[in-house]
């Protein structure tokens, strides 16, 4: 029985939230704060495997998750909306329906043609974004603090509280997402990626599957970038740079397709590395993460997720 | 016009590849539950008319109906929606996958709207899986990865994937080709006895006689995309043009 629970991905999910919000009351706040980043990180990661798992990888992420961005920001210096729930929500909302309006014209293209399209899309937002002075051109603009269901938390309690926040609610993504790859659209999502003409012959559409999956990486983009911009306290076009979505392709290579909580991991582990490459050896984080990325291409081609399916395999056939 | 009895027709087919003529003049009407067999030699034009109904071809001139609606310009998919599947030649498989989880996304591909984001291993379709694992003798290869399996049992895979959807026509494309002499039989066996149980209407390509003889009932023999003879076996086999420029001369005995 005990077993069994640990096969259900609802527990997992409920025991790994659980697991968090009582170690984020002992850890010191900065490393709150990287894990909040790696959650916003991880939730872009997430957008990618799902795509990965069609076949796909996009190099333009960075769109969403600047969209995703504006969007909480905007809301909350424009209309003054600022309960993180509420934005991180709608962000995930409104930047799924732009993902789905430009879908249809990324699904029509496979391989680079379509990472390069995707990055295209978020080169134009830069360029875009850096010109409109109203919304503070390449500087950016600060976000107003976050509110929880009316109430504002004192600066003391703000990082855990947005840190829980996003915690259960990449958790509750986590396992809808899960579900939607044990689906039939997330299984015909793996036969698109193998062989295309006989899903078609099998009387699917991959065009479908394929929009599909890009509209729900949007949307989780969408909220990565809303929850990165409400953690940091500012938005920038940087948010949209091809930099960026390449930390985005780092994450889900470190991670592979094939684990939900992989992708968090690798996340977490950009983040950190970032972290204290950039306290111990300034200028050099690039050559760190270009190193290791190297090396878990070598050494785990099938990313840190492959490590965790083994495990849950031998779980399983106990 | 629509006639029950034809279930599938094709009317006046001619396809091209530049000065290559793959199809000139095709007519043909496909009964319910027939066992027909295309035969040819290579080029003849038999996987090009194949192709053609499944909708991976479009013909230049003519059109080909399906229970009397004209399906010509739909997709393979539609078409396959509509009842019509098909098998490989080289079977179209998802090779890292096992037997199991190809019939799993085959069978996926079937659902209707209202069952389609429930969790695909349910157990109403795993127990539909293992019933056609079991029609086609695959039980023991299910959870083994296909890209492992022999070519025999690939070729048996990828005609269950086909019939998973329930379809009313059943296109198999040369199913003994690349398998082994003490195989064909074997497999031709199993093939009509996976088949047998649903009134399928079965067309497939062939180049072996006595396979053509043993397993259909009526032959259409195309030679240079011309239809030189279409009728039952015995007939169409001892037929003088099919023996010149199709069977090689050979006198086939009567069945």
């Amino acid at each position: 029985m005990p077993l069994k629970l640990l096969n259900n991905v609802f527990f997992q999910s409920i025991f790994l939230m659980s697991l968090l919000v009582v170690v984020g009351i002992f850890i010191p706040n900065w490393l709150v704060f990287v894990i909040t980043k790696a959650i916003a990180y991880g939730l872009v990661g997430l957008g990618i495997i799902t795509l990965m798992r069609g076949g796909l990888v996009s190099f333009g992420q960075g769109f969403v998750f600047g969209i995703g961005g504006y969007t909480a920001g905007l809301l909350g210096t424009q209309a003054g909306l600022t309960d993180a729930v509420l934005l991180l929500f709608i962000s995930f909302i409104f930047t799924g329906f732009v993902g789905l309006i430009i879908a249809p014209l990324l699904a029509r293209y496979r391989d680079i043609f379509f990472a390069m399209l995707s990055l295209a899309f978020s080169m134009v937002l830069y360029g875009i974004l850096i010109k409109i002075d109203a919304i503070g051109g390449s500087d950016g603009f600060v976000l107003p603090e976050s509110t929880y269901f009316g109430i504002k938390p004192s600066k003391e309690y703000a990082d855990y509280i947005l840190y829980v926040v996003s915690v259960i609610m990449t958790g509750i993504v986590s396992i809808l997402l899960r579900y939607y790859y044990d689906s039939t659209p997330g299984l015909i999502a793996l036969a698109v990626r193998e062989n295309e003409l006989r899903v078609e012959y099998l009387g699917s559409s991959a065009f479908n599957v394929t929009v599909l999956n890009f509209t729900i990486a949007a949307g989780l983009g969408g909220m990565g970038g809303a929850l990165n911009g409400i953690a940091l306290g500012h938005i920038d076009p940087e948010f949209t740079y091809w930099t960026t979505s390449g930390e985005f392709v780092f994450i889900s290579i470190l991670a592979g397709y094939l684990s939900v909580p992989a992708v968090f991991l690798a996340a977490l582990l950009l983040e950190l590395v970032r972290s204290f490459s950039g306290r111990y050896f300034p200028d050099t984080w690039q050559l760190i993460l270009g190193v290791f990325l190297i090396l878990s291409i070598i050494f785990i081609p099938s990313g840190i997720g492959s490590f965790f399916k083994q495990l849950f395999d031998k779980l399983k056939n106990k | 016009m629509s006639d029950k009895s034809n279930l599938l027709r094709a009317e006046g087919i001619n396809k091209s590849f530049g000065a290559v003529i793959a199809a000139k003049d095709i007519n043909i009407n496909i009964q319910k539950g027939e066992r027909v067999s295309l035969i040819g030699s290579n080029g003849a034009g038999k996987t090009t008319f194949m192709n053609m109904v499944t909708g991976y071809l479009k013909p230049d001139t003519g059109n080909i109906f399906f229970k009397g609606e004209n399906i010509t310009p739909l997709n393979p998919r539609i078409i396959t929606q509509k009842g019509i599947s098909r098998s490989f030649q080289i079977p179209q498989i998802f090779e890292p996958m096992s037997a199991w989880e190809n019939l799993l996304v085959a069978l996926g591909t079937s659902k209707t709207n209202h069952s389609y984001f429930r969790n695909a291993r349910s157990k109403e379709n795993s127990d539909y899986i293992d019933e056609i694992l079991s029609r086609f003798s695959l039980n023991e290869f299910a959870h083994r990865q296909v890209s492992e399996l022999p070519g025999g049992v690939r070729k048996l895979l990828d005609i269950a994937m086909a019939l998973v959807r329930k379809p009313d026509i059943l296109l198999l494309d040369e199913p003994t080709s690349g398998v082994g002499a003490e195989e064909k039989y074997p497999l031709m066996d199993t093939i009509a006895k996976a088949l047998s149980v649903e009134n399928l209407t079965v067309i497939f390509v062939e180049h072996d006689m006595d396979i053509v003889q043993n397993y259909s009932e009526r032959v259409i023999a195309f030679y240079q995309g011309e239809i030189i003879a279409d009728g039952n076996c015995d007939n169409v086999l001892n037929d003088k043009n099919v023996q010149e420029f199709v069977t090689g001369k050979t006198q086939v005995k009567a069945k």
